[in-house]
C-alpha cells in the first residue's frame, strides 16, 4: 500500500502520468498517493503501539484479502515498464474523433503557422481552410500506417484517461518522407489541400495536408492533445 | 482471456500459487509473511527484467499495459474519495443522522437517496465504497441502491461534461439526468419489492469496538481500499483487454439497425468500463449512431460495467452483484427507451 502510495507520487511528480491521464488530474493523484501513505503509516503506527500494549495477543494477524495482491500487478507495470503512451496501433484500429470547433481563435501571425494538429483538422474539414489564405502550416504528430499503407499524422486526443483517447487524424500527400517509421513524432510543413477522405473505420472525415517539410522531433511532455478539456 | 495471462508474467504466477497454499496447514505463515512475498516477488521480478520487458514489447501489449496502467491511475484518487468518504461515515457519523435525514418511508427514501446523488462530485469508483458504508450504517438498501446507481450519471461535474460533449444536443442532458435518476430509482423500488437481505453479503469489517476513532478510521481506510482496489485492478485487466483487441469495425455493421444499434452500445458500455465524466465525449464520437442509442450507451455506462461489477462483488458479496448486474443493465435499457421516446 505504501508502495501504491510512493508510485503515485513518483508518477505524479514526475511527468510520467500525462502518458495516462489528463493534465488536470495531477493534485488528485498527489493527493490520493499522499493519502495512502499516510494511512500505511498509522497502519504500522497503531500495529506497533498494539503489539506494545499486548504482547501475548499473538493471534491478532490482520490477513489482507487475497484479492488486494492484485495492486501490486499495476505497481509492477508502473515500476518497471512504464508503458509509452498510446500509438499508431490503437490509432489505426479507431475511428478519426474530429468534431466540429465552437469557433476559430484568431491565428497566429508568421509563416508557417505553429498549430495543434486537432485544430488544423477542424479548421480543413469545416472552415475548409479559409482562414489559412494561402499560408502554410506546421503541425505535429506521430505517424500511422493503414491496412493499405497510407500514412497518417495521428495526435490522440482524451479527455480523462487513455481508456477514452481518441484519434484525430491528418492523411499527408505530397512531399512525404521515403521512409515512414509508425510512432515516429514529425513536426510536419504544409498547405492545405481541399481534398478530404473518409475513416474507413467510422466514416469520419479526414483532411490532407500538402506536405513540403518533415523533420523528426522527439516525444512531446504531453502527449496527448487535451484541446477538449475545457 | 490468454492476453490477460501473457500480459502479466510477473504477476499471476505466485497469484495462483495462493489459493493451492492456503489449503496446507502453513496457511499462517503465509499471512504473517505477506511482506516477505512482496519483497520476494519484486526481487523476481527485478531479475527477469529483460525477458519480461521483450514479451511486452508487442504493440498489442504495449497497447494493453498503457490502457490497464492509465484506468488504475485515473480512478485510484476517485476510489480514495470514496474509501475518506466512506470511512469517515462508517466511524464520525451516527446512524440516528440517516435515520432523520431520510423519510422512514422506504417508498419514499429512494428518490430523495436518488436526488441525493447529484452532491457526490466524482465518478463511479467513488460510489461504490460510499454505498457499501450507507448499508453498513443502516440506511435501507434500496435507498443505498439508488444512490449508487444515481449519483455517477448526475452530479454536476457529469452533465457539465456531457453538455459540452454535445453542443448542438442539449436535451441530451436533461433526458440523461431524468433516465438516469427514473433507472436508479425504479432500481430501488425493484430491490424493496424483491430484494432479500441475504444476498447481501457485507464483509466484515475489523471490529470497531474497543478501538479508537482514528484507528478505526485508518483502518476502514485501509481495508476499503485493498478489497475494492484489487477489484479495480481486475476490471482494469478486463476492460483493457477488450479495447486492445476487440475490433472497432463491427460497430459499424451494428449501427445499420437502430434495434441492434441501441444493444450494441449498451454492451460496449458496460465493456469499456469508462469513467463516468468521460463518456460523454466517446459517445458523441460514435457519430454513426443514434442519439437514443447514445442515451442508452450514457446510462448504462456509470451505472454497470466491468469494472463496476467488480468491484461491487467485492463489497457487497458475490451473490448480490450476479443478480444486480443484469437487472441494472436491463433496467438501464428500458429507462433509455424510455427517456429517449419522450426527449429525444
Amino acid at each position: 500500500m505504501f508502495l501504491v502510495g510512493a508510485a503515485l507520487l513518483h508518477a505524479g511528480t514526475t511527468n510520467l502520468y500525462l502518458r495516462y491521464v489528463k493534465a488536470g488530474l495531477q493534485p488528485l493523484i498527489l493527493a490520493a498517493g499522499a493519502v495512502l501513505i499516510v494511512s500505511a503509516l498509522t497502519t504500522a503506527w497503531y500495529e506497533w503501539r498494539a503489539r506494545n500494549r499486548a504482547k501475548s495477543d499473538q493471534d491478532h494477524a490482520h490477513p489482507e484479502p487475497r484479492i488486494s495482491w492484485l495492486l501490486v500487478l499495476p505497481l509492477l507495470a508502473l515500476i518497471l515498464v512504464a508503458p509509452p503512451a498510446l500509438g499508431s496501433y490503437s490509432a489505426v484500429r479507431a475511428g478519426t474523433a474530429l468534431q466540429q470547433p465552437y469557433g476559430y481563435m484568431k491565428l497566429p501571425k508568421g509563416d508557417p503557422i505553429p498549430l495543434n494538429l486537432v485544430d488544423y483538422a477542424g479548421r480543413a474539414v469545416y472552415d475548409h481552410g479559409r482562414s489559412f489564405h494561402g499560408r502554410s502550416v506546421s503541425i505535429a504528430g506521430f505517424v500511422a500506417l493503414d491496412a493499405k499503407g497510407s500514412p497518417y499524422l495521428v495526435r490522440m486526443a482524451l479527455n480523462c484517461c487513455a481508456a477514452d483517447a481518441q484519434p484525430v487524424k491528418v492523411a499527408l500527400t505530397g512531399k512525404i518522407p521515403p521512409v515512414l517509421q509508425p510512432d515516429a513524432w514529425l513536426q510536419v510543413t504544409g498547405t492545405y489541400t481541399a481534398r478530404v477522405t473518409h475513416d474507413p473505420v467510422n466514416n469520419g472525415p479526414i483532411p490532407y495536408l500538402n506536405v513540403t517539410d518533415a523533420k523528426p522531433i522527439p516525444v512531446p511532455s504531453d502527449p496527448y492533445d487535451e484541446s477538449w478539456n475545457n | 482471456m490468454a492476453v490477460t495471462e501473457k500480459a502479466a508474467p510477473p504477476g499471476p504466477a505466485p497469484h495462483q500459487e495462493h489459493p493451492g497454499r492456503g489449503n496446507r496447514p502453513d496457511q499462517e505463515g503465509w499471512h504473517l509473511n505477506s511482506p516477505l512475498t512482496l519483497t520476494l516477488l519484486l526481487l523476481l521480478v527485478v531479475v527477469f527484467q529483460g525477458p519480461v520487458r521483450g514479451a511486452l514489447s508487442t504493440p498489442v501489449m504495449q497497447s494493453w499495459m498503457t490502457v490497464f496502467v492509465a484506468v488504475v491511475v485515473q480512478a485510484l484518487p476517485f476510489l480514495v474519495l470514496g474509501v475518506l468518504l466512506s470511512a469517515a461515515i462508517a466511524v464520525f457519523v451516527p446512524p440516528a443522522f440517516f435515520a432523520r435525514a431520510l423519510p422512514s418511508r422506504p417508498a419514499l427514501a429512494v428518490p430523495v437517496a436518488g436526488l441525493a446523488g447529484v452532491v457526490l462530485p466524482g465518478c463511479e469508483c467513488a460510489s461504490v465504497p460510499v454505498a457499501g458504508a450507507l448499508v453498513r450504517r443502516g440506511v435501507t438498501p434500496a435507498a443505498a441502491i439508488a444512490f449508487l446507481l444515481s449519483a455517477p450519471a448526475i452530479n454536476p461535474i457529469v452533465l457539465t461534461a456531457t453538455a459540452v460533449a454535445f453542443p448542438r444536443n442539449p436535451e441530451m442532458v436533461l433526458a440523461r439526468f431524468g433516465g438516469s435518476l427514473l433507472v436508479a430509482c425504479a432500481m430501488g423500488w425493484l430491490w424493496q419489492r424483491l430484494g432479500r437481505t441475504d444476498w447481501l453479503r457485507l464483509p466484515a469489517h475489523a471490529h470497531h469496538h474497543g478501538e479508537t476513532k482514528g484507528e478505526a478510521f485508518w483502518s476502514s481506510v485501509r481495508h476499503d481500499t485493498m478489497h475494492a482496489g484489487g477489484f479495480l485492478v481486475l476490471g482494469a485487466m478486463a476492460a483493457a483487454t477488450l479495447k486492445a483487441v476487440a475490433p472497432a469495425e463491427w460497430l459499424r455493421t451494428a449501427a445499420a439497425n437502430p434495434v441492434v444499434a441501441i444493444l450494441a452500445l449498451s454492451i460496449l458500455a458496460v465493456l469499456l468500463s469508462i469513467c463516468s465524466e468521460a463518456d460523454a465525449f466517446v459517445a458523441a464520437s460514435l457519430t454513426q449512431f443514434s442519439l437514443t442509442a447514445k442515451l442508452a450507451f450514457l446510462i448504462v455506462g456509470p451505472m454497470i460495467d466491468l469494472k463496476l461489477f467488480a468491484m461491487q462483488a467485492g463489497t457487497f458479496g458475490r451473490g448480490f452483484a450476479l443478480r444486480f448486474a443484469p437487472a441494472t443493465f436491463v433496467a438501464a435499457i428500458a429507462g433509455a427507451l424510455l427517456t429517449g421516446a419522450v426527449l429525444l
